[in-house]
């Protein structure tokens, strides 16, 4: 066995101190990483989707609707499905992390700590994301409703990155209490209402053709939302990791 | 643990003083109203503890920003003291609410704007508090406890104006009828009088049993610490 | 080289360490050693970066915590009982990861350098959760000198292996310590660190109550330092 350090770059102390390794580098890597992982074992995706697939039949049987309350009802049915699978790809993304000691591997890294938590937060979103493009169609056949519809799109897409900044800084709180899996939906849950009544609104009024001008407080409610608590969440992440 | 101090004990007094004072002026002195008779009194109390809920509401905000810059577990204790005792205030003004909307729209509950965002904020403590009892470490658990308030007081406002925001653009759905008439009688001079003395009594009420409640955690921290040197 | 003076750590109202005061020079490979519960686990995850210190004076690599933390963590490699590796991931992508975390130049080389060293090259493309206890401490050896770093601390790196992979992993400390780094290593068992220090340093109520080096001592020595330094 050689020994590595013929051929290593010289010992960090003689050179200035240095910063952190590249922001976006870094963030890259770890949503490479998660990416990677998940497309091996596949273990968080199926979750979510055998999950959010479920509650659709739940919903379906629990809602015994005729064709029109029904899709008056489609808004809510979805964001439901996706407020609740969304919540198990947050629990096991975190928990990945944390069971092998995994979290602090990221934490002994020259990284900024806000890299770390943008990688998390945009694979969570992939996740989230993949999600939400299966069980649209799958919803739109079950109940021959079209859901391709832009402003829908865009409305999952806004509403799936709120959820997932606040979901992300929450789970790693979670993640490190004692009652874990349990604790981040009862977190989640009362602080992501805004997202909740303004995605099913906008989404509503998207699906019934609504004219644009009146849906968009709600968009604009959404992004007001993004962006507060996608900073505030980044600001605050340090206090959540660092000891 | 030093005992009460004098302005402690005055405060107890005063707060069971003011509290049977506003106790006659709400039966004795405010008019009856014209329509809800003596249900209306109940106004004055759900009033109160709404007001005052949202003075610890404001209270755990502030403490719990403190915290995340100080690292003084003092600050905590503040926020803890501050969330319990605005999560009882506010379940009283819930329930005081219920208990006046039955008779006059004839439903306990309505899905309008303040009553739902109390309700939320309540969910919110809870959540805040179960997220306490399942850390160990008291600087992890004043940090986490910290940012979580710092979330939800930015959150929950933010949930009374969307809901606002609904109400506005869409007609008054599946439930009750006349929703956002909250308050919809004209108040008399006594009444005011009575109301201001009422929220008056009640912030008195407030500082003194959050005065208590701090207390409380000060000597359970004491405990504690003795528990250690054994 | 790592400084630490006076150093406290408070977990709210109990205090973990005491004023502890620690030097390691460059080269130095030093065992600490003590009882469970002792604080050594706390004193490593603080001058790892891990954990912040109430109070006292550390500088590790040169670099003071925690106010040049990331300077630190670029000089500094870590192995615990935990192997801080990916199981979906396999060997090689693992390394991959942690290197550019760390801004690794020629990384594909270093990783294979690094395979070699702890002999899991053949094992490259296999992921981390077929591997057994051993070859992930032996990865995960990998993982820590991966961007050559002046430092190294390992907290009971042995913990959960058996002799024959305890065997492998001490031929890797013994070669990886043998190229000028400064090495902490934990340990609440003896035998293991007999051969590998230096030095040794005994954490006991959170302070270092004894401290001795190779040459003092002597037969069945160190036992009885032990146990004298735990007795006082």
């Amino acid at each position: 066995m050689r020994s590595v350090a013929s051929s290593s770059p010289l010992p960090a102390h003689n050179s200035p101190p240095r910063h952190n390794s590249s922001f976006v580098k870094s963030i890259g890597a770890i949503i490479w990483k998660d990416l990677a992982a998940e497309m091996r074992s596949r273990e968080l995706l199926t979750a979510m989707l055998v999950f959010a697939l479920l509650v659709i039949l739940i919903f379906n049987f629990a809602l015994d609707l005729d064709a029109t309350t029904r899709k008056a009802a489609t808004p809510g049915i979805l964001w439901a499905t996706f407020a609740f699978a969304g919540t198990l790809g947050l629990n096991r993304s975190m928990a990945l992390e944390k069971d092998r000691g995994c979290f602090d591997g990221l934490l002994l890294a020259p990284v900024d700590r806000s890299a770390i938590y943008f990688g998390k937060l945009i694979s969570n979103l992939v996740f989230m994301l993949i999600v939400e493009a299966v069980v649209l169609p799958v919803y739109s056949v079950l109940y021959n409703t079209n859901l391709f519809n832009p402003g829908l799109v865009s409305v999952i897409l806004l509403g799936s990155i709120g959820y997932v900044a606040v979901g992300t800084l929450l789970s790693s709180m979670a993640v490190q209490t004692r009652t874990r899996d349990v604790l981040l939906p009862i977190l989640l849950f009362p602080v992501i209402i805004p997202i909740l009544i303004a995605a099913v609104n906008a989404s509503s009024g998207f699906l019934q053709g609504i004219a644009q001008a009146e849906i968009m407080p709600y968009i604009n409610l959404l992004l007001v939302y993004d962006v507060i608590f996608t900073a505030v969440a980044f600001m605050v992440f340090d206090f959540i990791v660092e000891e | 643990m030093e005992p009460q101090p004098v302005a402690l004990k005055v405060l107890n007094t005063l707060s069971i003083l003011f509290f049977l004072g506003a106790l006659g002026m709400v039966f004795l002195y405010a008019p009856l109203e014209v329509t809800m008779n003596y249900v209306q009194k109940i106004f004055y109390f759900h009033t109160a503890n709404a007001w005052v809920g949202m003075l610890g509401f404001l209270a755990a905000a502030v403490a719990g920003f403190i915290y995340l810059v100080d690292h003084d577990l003092k600050w905590d204790i503040i926020e803890v003291a501050a969330i319990e005792i605005s999560l009882v205030f506010f379940l009283i003004a819930i329930l005081s609410g219920s208990i006046w909307a039955r008779p006059s729209w004839g439903t306990y509950w309505t899905w309008e704007p303040r009553l739902t965002t109390a309700a939320i904020l309540e969910m919110v403590y809870i959540a805040c508090l179960l997220l306490r009892q399942g850390i160990d470490d008291p600087d992890r658990r004043a940090r986490f406890s910290a940012v979580y308030t710092l979330i939800g007081s930015i959150s929950v406002p933010i949930t009374f104006l969307s809901i606002r925001l609904f109400r506005t653009i869409h007609p008054v759905l599946i439930g009750s009828g006349s929703a956002s008439a909250q308050g919809s009688f004209d108040m008399t001079p006594k009444m005011l009088v009575t109301l201001f003395f009422t929220l008056g009594t009640f912030s008195v009420i407030f500082v003194t049993l959050f005065w208590h409640r701090i207390r409380l955690g000060q000597l359970s921290q004491l405990v504690d610490q003795r528990k250690l040197e054994e | 080289m790592i400084v630490v003076k006076r150093l406290v750590k408070r977990f709210g109202l109990k205090t973990v360490l005491r004023g502890l005061n620690f030097v390691v020079q460059d080269g130095e490979f030093v065992a600490l050693l003590g009882p469970n519960g002792s604080g050594k686990t706390t004193f490593l995850r603080i001058l790892s970066s891990l954990a912040r210190a109430t109070s006292g004076e550390i500088s590790v690599a040169g670099f003071p915590l925690p106010g040049q933390a990331s300077a630190v963590r670029r000089n500094l490699g870590v192995l615990s009982h935990l192997p801080l590796l990916y199981g979906d991931l396999t060997a090689e992508e693992n390394l991959h990861f942690y290197g550019r975390l760390y801004d690794i130049s020629d990384l594909n080389r270093h990783v294979d350098q690094v395979l070699e060293l702890v002999g899991l090259l053949p094992r490259r493309r296999e992921l981390v959760r077929t591997f057994s206890r051993g070859m992930q401490q032996r990865l995960a050896i990998g993982r820590a000198i991966l961007h050559d770093p002046q430092v190294l601390l390992f907290d009971e790196p042995h913990t959960g292996l058996d002799q024959g992979a305890c065997d492998m992993l001490d031929h890797l400390l013994r070669e990886v310590s043998g190229q000028g780094r400064t090495i902490v290593m934990t340990s609440h068992d003896l035998s293991r660190v007999e051969d590998l220090a230096s030095r040794f340093d005994v954490l006991s109520h959170g302070v270092i109550t004894a401290s001795i080096g190779r040459n003092e001592v002597g037969q069945n020595g160190l036992a009885e330092f032990y146990r004298l330094a735990l007795a006082n």
